[in-house]
Parts: structure tokens; sequence; C-alpha cells
């Protein structure tokens, strides 16, 4: 891999906005990463197009005050991230430059940081021992990464069979120290330290078999778990137009989602959204492990004023930290928030290089790109039998809310799981605005998920979450009818068919991301709720008028609420649970 | 328009269009300002020797043998105390009748803020409009623009807002205003004898619409040095952001590019972005805090401009014509800031995010009422109740003349709550009602 030949040079020859022209004196490659020399500065690019002997590139940062002449250097190699312990909890822009280590308010040009420390400590245990066989992704030890356990591994550049010839015993060691010597097929030895570097745009495929995923990624998020579930390893997205609680939803899954790591790719969003995790994080508990949330967690930030060049970068890089620690064997949640502006990147790019437009004028390989990236998620066996998973979770942010342009259509068919958020639910401050009968969730059809389902939740469990979208249905379609005929041109059953659904609504699908209790819902009282809701919609009710039904099911709602909004089993609870059953018994027909 | 003695002058310009010209020169930067035929203009091309500049003012009457003057540097703007009080074209050169300023040389439109060098925003902005302030509290270090009709009063709604909200500096910065509008905006200020701490920086119709690109960079530059430098709290009104987006997709159409959406540029979203982000709190107290006008065409806010606006900014507020009163009032349904969780019921007192909530909620069964009356089915003695609130809410409380402190409008809508409804209707919560309810 590692080639000492001449790296090749190049001056430039034309400049439209991010778009330099660049006439090279060697070899170039697609994809390869360049410096232009700026007086001194130094703008990095990445050539996306050849022609003859000039090199298109794309710079990701501005090209203020650049000038025909000015030299560039090739690199040789492609845009590349450093993986090694201390990339958890680290705010990274999308180029992976430690925010933190700059300077000043301002970002600069030029401006380059290191993603790690190459200086500090890590407390090192071997894993692997002299004479084992690995190939690449072998794990040759671990450190204490936070809580977690952050394996060392044989660079994933690497091909073929490696003996391991000696491992550093357990100490203490910086990312630059030898940890390990191992043997090629042809003898050669070869040092390794705990760092390693690839390329963002190739995926990582350390893993032996890549199954179609089989388990329940939990998110304590009710509308999904019970209703529309992700699968561990699986891939979703969430359009919806501006206003409709897209970013609260991703935030809440990136608290509470049931995941040893989140990575967070803030891709052309608001600043101030960032701010608020960089705030929120390292304050809030993981309630899975008692630490603090930003312990498991790592933010790529590229916000919307950021270079728009390096948003593309973002995603990529995201997902390459995605896969590093899946080769560890852990469970990784990744959110992007949003892909639309990655897609509207990729359009300013194809238009200044005059390509022939698609629908909406972005790019015509959009859908290819797209479902490229989202089958990178997945879940995996290691070649030591292990498993670890990337969940990918993508927000699409349509123009006009209109959910046939491009990007939205291009990613449906990427995505397993759809969560469309409604407009008109989040006017009515119905939140999470997620539709539940417009979303779907391909996963909650494979036998191997319903399997799943009915040893660890219920025997039952998926004939009764299709029993509640029906009720759900019927609810809706009644509420039409009661609108076009009026309160009293309808049957008294007719409300109550209504009311039965607006209990589901109410108690299972509304959920109070900003109450300590609601926010989070584990599985186990998912159920126990579910099974309260279906009861009542069993229950048959006498009624002598329309008034009474909506009364008495608003009283009904108000009672369960104040169930979801006591701790599981407490005493509250329970005085909550049995002043409903006796709501109940008022009205019941035994 | 500074030139230098030793600068080369160019004489023979290669192509000319409706924006741009184009002529051979060598060693010029990107984005480099230069000087045709005594107009201001930028270099937006380079391929090889042959450079294209894009002239704000338009090209009539450019010569192919024009002088071309290139001035080394991207366009800047000088920046001191001096600023206060002042009036500036989109140049950033004084239209007051008074001296240029003196002071240092800033590059406009510069680099962002690295985000982890921001802070959470938590400084509530009072307006003395209940409309803002009660329902959509503003925040420092937010950006939200009006979403207005252009018939809408949208101007002095934020020449109000601007003078009421405590701010160490008002930038304004007008974007084909309406030379009445930009007096009116002059007047207010001069008349409220608040000229010392406020700066102008004015493209008016009469002006050419090009021209229009640099003034939020202007405005922003500005705000940059006080917010930044001086450690104040800037507050920057944009009007009218359409206007801006406008000339951007003239200037894409005639550099020949695809327009994506309603004929705007594939990068409006960048475009918008760039300028609406740079809000910031800033940990040492200084901030800036935009707010903007974007106007629709019938409401539409699925237009690329105000869609590419709400992705970008935090919330957006709605005037509206409320016939019952007579009155324009900030619509409760529509408007939306998204910080205001920040510092409703933190910096304000703590019923006040539960008295919105209901006072909404109300207005809103209000809002159902009247659908039931005008698809003529009976009304019940609550839906009547509920119209009679809302025509007071709407009076007393939204209407864009109110001018009280906060704890004046939750005090106002605890009457109002008492007048028409029971506490059981009001759902608040009961330690709330115990303190606040009046007690007749």
């Amino acid at each position: 891999m590692e080639k000492t030949i001449k790296m090749t040079k190049g001056t430039v020859a034309g400049i439209i906005a991010n778009l330099v022209f660049v006439e090279v004196d060697g070899p170039v490659q697609q994809n390869e990463i360049c410096y232009i020399d700026l007086e001194g500065t130094k703008l990095m690019a990445e050539v996306i197009k050849i022609v003859g002997t000039q090199a298109y590139v794309q710079v990701f940062e501005s090209t203020r005050g650049l000038k025909v002449n000015h030299t560039v250097e090739f690199t040789g190699h492609m845009l590349e991230v450093t993986l090694g312990p201390g990339i958890l909890s680290k705010n990274y822009d999308g180029l992976q430059n430690d925010l933190d280590k700059m300077d000043g308010v301002f970002l600069k040009r030029g401006e380059h940081t290191n993603p790690l420390e190459d200086d500090k400590k890590w407390e090192f245990k071997p894993i692997a021992k002299a004479g084992d066989v690995l190939e690449a992704g072998g794990w040759l030890g671990e450190v204490k990464e936070n809580w977690m356990p952050h394996k060392i591994m044989v660079p994933f550049k690497f091909e073929g069979k490696y003996t391991v010839k000696s491992v550093a015993s357990a100490g203490e060691y910086t990312i630059l120290d030898n940890i390990a010597v191992v043997t090629d097929e042809k003898g050669k030895d070869i040092n390794l330290t705990m760092t390693q570097k690839w390329p963002v745009k190739l995926a990582i495929k350390a893993y032996t078999e890549k199954p179609r995923p089989f388990k329940l990624l939990e998110t304590g998020v009710r509308v999904i778990d019970t209703l529309n579930p992700i699968a561990e390893g699986g891939t979703g997205f969430i359009p919806g137009p501006f206003g409709t609680g897209k970013t609260v939803l991703q935030h809440a899954l990136s608290k509470q989602a049931e995941a040893d790591m989140i990575i967070v790719a803030a891709c052309g969003e608001r600043a101030n959204e960032v701010v608020e995790i960089f705030t929120e994080f390292p304050e809030l508990d993981d309630p899975r492990t008692g630490r603090k949330l930003m312990e498991r967690t790592t933010i790529i930030a590229n916000t919307s004023n950021m270079p728009v060049a390096a948003r593309e970068a973002s995603v990529y890089t995201a997902m390459t930290l995605g896969e590093y620690y899946r080769a560890m064997g852990l469970k990784v949640l990744l959110l992007a928030d949003s892909t639309s502006r990655w897609a509207q990147a990729l359009r300013e790019m194809s238009n200044r290089m005059e390509e022939l437009p698609g629908q909406d004028a972005f790019p015509m390989d959009l859908p290819a790109i797209i479902s490229n990236f989202y089958s990178r998620a997945g879940f995996t066996y290691l070649s030591n039998g292990e498993t670890g998973s990337i969940t990918f979770i993508g927000t699409v942010s349509p123009a006009g809310g209109n959910l046939k342009e491009p990007v939205t259509e291009s990613t449906k068919k990427a995505a397993r799981c759809f969560y469309a958020l409604s407009q008109q639910r989040a006017d009515s401050k119905r939140y999470p605005a997620i539709d539940a009968l417009e979303s779907y969730s391909k996963y909650a059809e494979y036998p191997e998920l319903i399997e799943y389902f009915r040893a660890n939740i219920d025997p039952d469990w998926p004939e009764k979450i299709g029993l509640a979208r029906d009720i759900l249905i019927r609810s809706r379609e009644v509420a039409e009818q009661i609108n076009i005929l009026g309160d009293d041109g309808v049957p008294v059953e007719y409300h109550d068919r209504f009311w039965k659904g607006e209990v589901i609504d109410f108690v299972i699908l509304q959920q109070d991301a900003f109450d300590k209790t609601d926010a989070s819902t584990p599985l186990e009282r998912q159920k126990y709720m579910l099974n309260w809701v279906l009861d009542i919609y069993h229950t048959k009710f006498s009624f002598e008028s329309f008034e009474e039904v909506g009364t008495f099911f608003k009283r009904v709602i108000n009672q369960m609420k104040q169930m979801n909004y006591s701790e599981y089993n407490s005493d509250k609870f329970k005085q909550n649970e049995k002043e409903l059953n006796t709501l109940i018994e008022e009205r019941k027909i035994a | 328009m500074e030139t230098k003695a030793f600068q080369k002058i160019y004489t023979k310009l290669t192509q000319v269009t409706k924006a741009t010209c184009s002529l051979k020169a060598s060693g010029i930067g990107y984005e480099e300002m230069a000087i045709v035929h005594g107009r201001l203009a930028q270099v937006v091309k380079i391929i090889g020797e042959d450079v294209t500049l894009q002239i704000f003012s338009g090209t009539e009457g450019i010569p192919t043998n024009a002088e071309v003057i290139f001035l080394g540097r991207p366009p800047v703007l000088k920046v001191g105390e001096e600023l206060s009080g002042r009036f500036f074209n989109a140049y950033g050169d004084p239209i007051d009748g008074r001296p240029p300023i003196e002071g240092e040389e800033r590059q406009i439109g510069g680099p962002s803020v690295n985000p982890v060098r921001r802070m959470q925003p938590s400084e509530f902005i009072p307006t003395g409009i209940a409309g803002i302030d009660l329902n959509n509290a503003l925040v420092t270090g937010q950006k939200i623009p009006f979403f207005a009709d252009p018939d809408q009063p949208y101007n002095q709604v934020m020449a109000m807002v601007a003078l009421r909200a405590d701010a160490d500096k008002i930038i304004l910065g007008g974007m084909g205003l309406t030379n009445d509008d930009y007096l009116y905006y002059k007047n207010v200020f001069e008349n409220a004898g608040a000229l010392d701490r406020i700066i102008s920086f004015v493209n008016t119709t009469e002006n050419p619409p090009v021209e229009r690109i640099l003034v939020p960079d202007m405005a922003l530059t500005a705000a940059e040095y006080f917010a930044v430098d001086k450690h104040q709290k800037v507050l920057v009104l944009l009007t009218d952001m359409t206007l801006y987006a406008d000339a951007l997709s003239i200037v894409s159409n005639r550099m020949d590019q695809i327009p994506s959406k309603d004929s705007m540029p594939g990068s409006l979203y960048s475009d918008l972005a760039k300028i609406y982000e740079k809000a910031v709190q800033f940990p040492d107290g200084g901030s800036i805090t935009i707010i903007a006008v974007t106007t629709l065409s019938g409401g539409d806010i699925t237009h690329a401009i105000p869609d590419n606006t709400g992705y970008i900014t935090e919330g957006q507020l709605f005037l509206r014509k409320d016939t019952d009163i007579g009155k324009v009032i900030v619509d409760p349904f529509r408007s939306l800031s998204r910080l205001k969780q920040l510092v409703i019921g933190k910096k304000t007192r703590a019923d006040h995010p539960q008295v919105m909530n209901a006072a909404i909620r109300l207005y809103a069964d209000a809002a159902n009422a009247k659908t039931k009356q005008e698809n003529g089915f009976d009304l019940t003695d609550y839906d009547d109740r509920t119209l009679k609130f809302a025509k007071d809410y709407s009076d007393k409380l939204l209407a864009i003349d109110v001018n009280i402190e906060v704890d004046k409008m939750l005090e106002t809508s605890w009457n109002l709550f008492n007048e028409h409804f029971e506490p059981a209707e009001v759902g608040i919560k009961q330690e709330f009602v115990d303190q606040y309810w009046p007690k007749n």
C-alpha cells in the first residue's frame, strides 16, 4: 500500500467558486486529496473529475483570493480518517478536525487539527498472543475508552493473513507506541500501533457475514418500538416539513436508544442545534450505564454555514467511524440530520461541472449514491464470532414538504423504515408527529423479527400490533364521517369507535419528549400499556348520547396519561391504574 | 473607491453580457474586487487568463475599451465605533452626506464561528408585543423571519421590535426597500432618538438589484465587529430577504446556471444559511440576533424561498389581519419560536409556558367552533364562550399595537380565563391556578 513514489504536483488553471481546475504533472486518482497552496494557507480539496492533464477538484474551504498558477500538491490517497482510541466524546468537523483544538472564535481556512491525542496514555490489555493468525480487523488487544472496551485491530487496509509475532504486555501506551508485530504471508514483519487510517468513501468490510437484521433495537419511543420497530443494524429515515419535530425526535433517539455508541452527524443544519447537544449531553445521564451521555457520543458537526463540500464528506466520515466501532463488536447508532443537505451539496457541484441534470437539478446518480450509503449500515458477524451493528437513521428535509421530491424518493427505496412526520399532527401538537399509519417498518414483516417478537415480547405481539393499526384506521375513517355528517348525524357507536382509536393515539402514539418519565418507555412497559388499550377496545360500554362518549373517553385518556407520567409500577402508577379501573367499571357492560 | 498609482489598467473586454464582462488578465485573485468603467465589480470566474467579472450595477453602456482596474482585495467594510448613526449604500459608502469613516478594513462574508465556541442562547428579548413575548419569545442569538404578504405592515412591526428590544446596536440591512420605507425607518429611528445606536446599509428600489447581494454581508460584518470586538448585543434587521434571493436568481440565471425549484439557484439553501447562521451567542456576552422579513406570494410557504428559510431559521412569525377586531395580529398557530423553551418559565414567570399553551388551546377551540358555526351546526355554551374569549384574546394580547410587560400579559391572560371559563376548562396545573386565578 505505502509506495514512496514522487508525488504529483500541479498548478491552478481556473476557479469557479469551490470548483478548481488543476493542471497536473503526473498521475492523479479519482477522489485523491490535494492541498492548494494559497500564499501559505493549505486548502484541502478532492479530485472529482479528470480530463487529460486537468484535474477538477472540489475545495473544502473558501477559495477567496486564490489565483491561477498557485501550486497544488497531491497526496496519493483519498479522504481518510484516523482511527484509534480517543474518538468518543469528540466534536469533529466533516473532515475529522477536532473542533475543540482550534484556536479562536472563527474557523480559519487551512487549519487542520489532530483528531486524536498523540501523547495520551491508554491502559492496554493484550487479546491476541504470539502465533495467532489474524486478518484485517482481527483483535490484537484493547484499551478502555471512557467505559467502553476499545479494540486495537489489525489495520483494515491489510490484505491476507497475518501471524502475530508479539503483542505488547499489559501497560500504558500512547497511540503511536508499537503494540504488536505481525508477520505477513511473505514473512515480512510489520510494526503496529493503536492507530490506522481508512478512506471514508470505501466501506470497511472486516466482517464475515451480514445477515438480515433479526433483533429489535429499542428506542424508548412508543410509536417506533411498538408500531414501526427498527431492527438492530437496520436503516430508517424521517422526512418531514420544517417545524414537525425532526430534530427533537433525533435528539430523543440519540438520548435513549439502546446502543453502545451514538454518532450524530449534523450535516448542513442549524449550529444552535449542535450547541444544544454540546451543552446538554455532557450533563445528561445515560439511563443504561449511569454515565454521562457524552461519553458514548461522537459529534460530526458540519453546520449549514460551514463549507458546503465538506458536508458530503461529513456523512462518510461519520459512517466510517461507525464501521470502525462496529468491527469492535459494538452496537452503533448513526444519526444524520439531514441527508437532504448533503444531496444539495452534490447538486451544487454537479451544476458547476455543467453535468446534465436529473430531476430538480439533482445529479442523475443521486439514487445510487444514497442507496450505496445506506447499504453500509447493517448487522455483522465478525471473524471471531462476535457481532457488531450500525443502525442508521437519517432525516430528510423535503422541499416544500413534498414527499415526491428526488431525495425523499431515492431514500425511500434505500431505507427499510419510514417515519413520516405529519404537518397536521404537529399543528395539533400531537407529538411525536409521526403518522403511525403512513409510516412503515419493513422489518415488522421479516419472519426473523416476528419470531423474535413472539419469543421476547409476547407470543401474540404481531397480531396485537396489527389490531392496534386496524383500530387506528377505523377510528380515522369514522372521524371523517363524523366531520361530514355532524356529531348527531352518526350512531353513538361510531363515536365509541372513534374514541377507542383516540385512546391509542393519546396513550401510545403521543409521548412527551420533555417529561423525564414519559420521554423513554422500556419495552416491558410499552407492552403493558398496549395490552391496556386493547383491553379497553375489547370492552363494551353503554352510552346514551354522543356527548357522554367523548366525556368518558377524555377521562380515560387523562387517567392513562397520568400513568404514563408516573414511574412504572410505582405507588402513583398503581393508584392511577386503580382509578382507571373504577372509571371503566362505571360504564362497562358486564 | 480607491485606486493606486502603480495599478495596471486593462482596456480590452473580450465579452460583455447583461451582468458580467470578461477580459484577459493575470495574477487575479478569486472574489477580488475591480472597477470597470467606474462601476464596482467582483471576480466570479477565472479560467486561465480569462477573468469574468460580475458588475453589480449592470453592464448598460459599458464599451469594449472600458477601463478595468483590479483592487487586489475582496469586498471590505471599514469598521469602527464611528459606524454608529450612519447610513451606507450596499458598498459601504456613506449616503448621508457625511464623510467616509476611518477604520479597520474587514473582509465581508468572512468565516463562520466554530460551533464549539458558541454558547446556547439563553437571554430573553422583550418586545412588548404579546403575540411575540407571550407566545413566541425571542432569544439573543436567534434568527427568525416574519413571513408576511407584501401588504402587511412588517416594516412597522420590525421597527417597533427594534426600538423596544434592549440592544446595544441595531443594524438595518435594507434590500429593495422602497424609498418611502427607507425614509420611514429613518424617521422612526430619528424620532425615537435612537439614531446613535443604529447603522443602516440600504439598497432601495432605485438602486440596481444585484447590488443587494452585498447588503447582508455588509450588515453582518458590522454586527460581528460590535459583537466580537466590543462584546455588544447586536440586533440585525434584514428586509426583505425575498428580494435578496431574487437578486441571487438573476445572477445565477445570467451566469447560465441550471435553476432548481422555483427558478432559484441550487445553492439557495447554503446562500441563505451563510447569512442567517451569523446569528450567534458568544460566552462573553456579545451576541447577534437576526430578525428578517421574507415576503410571501399569496401566503405560499412551500415556495423555495420561505421553504429554505424555514429550514434554516429558528422559527417564523406570521402576521394576519383579524377581521373580527379589525387589527393585525401575530398568528398564534403558524408562528413559532424554536428557542422560546430556553427562556419562558425560566427567565419569565414559572406559569408562562402553561398560560401560553392553555390560551392557544382555547383559541384553537374557538377556531373549531367557528368552523362549526360556518357549517351550520349548533353551538354549545362552551363554543360560545370560546368565541368571546378569542375576540378578547386577539384584541388585548395578539394585536401588534399591544405594548406591555410579560407579567402584565400573564395577568391579562388569567383575567380572560376567569372571565370566560372555569379553572377545569383551562387545564392549568393546580398550583398555578391557586396562585394566579383571580379571586372574585
